[in-house]
């Protein structure tokens, strides 16, 4: 269920490193504590991000939930099949429901996120 | 985890919500499923065919006695004696002032006995404000714990319950009720609900709580039969635009402001709150009304509502709309209270979502209308 490959943070997002691209995500447990998503707002191209900081927002029927970023970096892409299909989030959100890919600042900063195994224990699965 | 915090109370159907896999929430210090697969799917199999609700939390309170009828026209701002035995109405328990105590469902069982159908937060204070004005030949019982409630909610309700009692359903009218049985089971079997579809609220000894719930998700298989949580509970109330405490509705505000002027009668003689209501009738100063949002949010429960950049008024409720969102483009809607002269359909107003201003326009309601027939 949660990619060994992943990092992931208390706040329940996720992020994956290849060279100095990070793509960011929520996670499993996020979209079903969320329920049925309606709608995600995510950073346009170029916004420098921060580790730990707000940088979007998803919201389901009952509730709206910020996102925190995993790391820091600038955004390279934006996952634009989000705006018209929000709930693929609910359907896949550890794959083609990413959000944003960044050009990390400092790739370091996964060293200080949970692994999967770490997390899903933290999340009690 | 607070220490001093109450333990969560528990409804007869506890275990089963969790055997179901439903997400458990506090509600009003109850512990009580939110949703179950999807708030989404929930709400759609109580619009297109049958869904269970377990509201057993909802408190309930009889009042007996000789002079039973007239503690209830003190207390109700609806007409009781108008009402026929084995019909029930919907009425404001309210204070002096005009405000809410509680919105109530009233049935009358006898000449001498009604039974009051009240929020599950708020029946400790119902009870005692009932009890403060009892200077009739009438007892009030808070009997709660007497009654599991479940609703079976949904054009294929009917078909469903029918399957697991001798009472003749299609008899009972909407808004009628009668004391019969399930699967044996003395109950006692209103058409009434909380969802703007027709279906049933079923009253019985919690003891055959999980037994009756089990046979009627068995008798509601072939319609494709979910449990449904809160969540879609409170999705489509909204959309049939009815009034939830704490929301729409509390000690602040009157059933006039609440665009539910048709239950309360102001010519009848006497009851709590009517001076404060006969006075207020002409000089209302805010009205709820229905939007609809015309630019990309959604309204939330509290948002701000502004006009030409200053407050208005604010949210009582709002969500995306299921049902409207089913077909084309989603839809998100609410009900929030504005200036009376700003209360039209098609007024445009502002919404502050999470600091930004939102276009949204005043709609009819109710947002959702069943078709009859």
């Amino acid at each position: 269920m949660y990619p060994q490959n992943y990092s992931y943070t208390k706040e329940h997002e996720w992020v994956s490193v290849a060279g100095d691209i990070g793509t960011i995500g929520i996670t499993h447990h996020a979209q079903k504590e969320l329920g049925d998503i309606v709608y995600v707002d995510l950073p346009k191209l170029g916004v420098a991000i921060t580790a730990h900081s707000t940088f979007g927002s998803v919201e389901s029927v009952k509730a709206v939930s910020d996102i925190y970023s995993p790391v820091s970096g600038e955004v390279l892409e934006v996952n634009s099949l989000l705006a018209t299909q929000p709930e693929k989030l609910n359907e896949d959100p550890h794959g083609e429901a990413w959000l944003v890919k960044v050009k990390l600042a400092s790739p370091d900063e996964t060293k200080g996120l949970m692994t999967a195994a770490d997390y899903q224990q933290y999340i009690g699965e | 985890m607070s220490q001093d915090s109450a333990p969560l109370k528990q409804t007869a159907l506890n275990a089963i919500h969790r055997a179901q896999g439903a997400k458990m929430v506090d509600f009003g210090g109850w512990d009580m499923p939110v949703q179950y697969s999807s708030l989404v799917e929930e709400h759609h199999a109580v619009r297109r065919a049958v869904g269970l609700f377990d509201v057993s939390h909802m408190g309930e309170i009889d009042i007996r006695g000789p002079q039973a009828l007239h503690l209830v026209e003190r207390i109700s701002s609806n007409w009781a004696q108008k009402l026929k035995i084995g019909q029930i109405h919907y009425s404001g328990l309210l204070y002096e002032t005009g405000g809410f105590v509680d919105d109530i469902l009233v049935h009358k069982v006898a000449e001498d006995h009604f039974f009051i159908c009240v929020n599950a937060g708020n029946q400790e204070k119902d009870f005692a404000h009932i009890q403060a004005h009892n200077t009739f030949d009438a007892t009030v019982e808070l009997s709660s714990n007497r009654y599991t409630q479940i609703a079976v909610q949904g054009p294929r309700a009917l078909e469903t319950l029918q399957k697991l009692t001798k009472t003749p359903l299609a008899e009972i009218k909407y808004y009628w009720f009668v004391d019969g049985e399930v699967t044996g089971t003395p109950a006692r079997i209103a058409r009434t609900g909380y969802t703007g579809e027709d279906g049933f609220e079923i009253y019985f000894t919690p003891s055959e709580s999980a037994r009756i719930w089990r046979a009627l998700m068995v008798a509601g298989e072939e319609f494709g039969v979910k449990p449904a949580g809160l969540g879609a509970r409170n999705t489509l109330r909204l959309e049939a635009k009815m009034a939830l405490y704490g929301h729409e509705i509390d000690a602040s505000i009157s059933p006039l402001e609440a665009d539910l002027a048709w239950m309360v009668k102001l010519d009848k003689p006497d009851f709590v709150g009517r001076a404060a209501l006969a006075s207020q009738k002409d000089r209302l100063t805010r009205r709820l009304v229905g939007f609809q949002m015309t630019g990309r949010g959604i309204g939330r429960d509290g948002y701000e509502v502004q006009i030409g950049g200053a407050k208005a008024g604010w949210v009582t409720s709002g969500s995306p709309s299921p049902t409207l969102s089913a077909t084309g483009t989603p839809k998100n809607i609410g009900l929030c209270y504005l200036p009376m002269q700003n209360t039209a359909v098609g007024t445009e107003f502002e919404i502050l979502v999470r600091n930004q201003p939102v276009s949204a326009v005043v709609v009819p309601t109710p947002f959702y209308k069943r078709s009859k027939g």
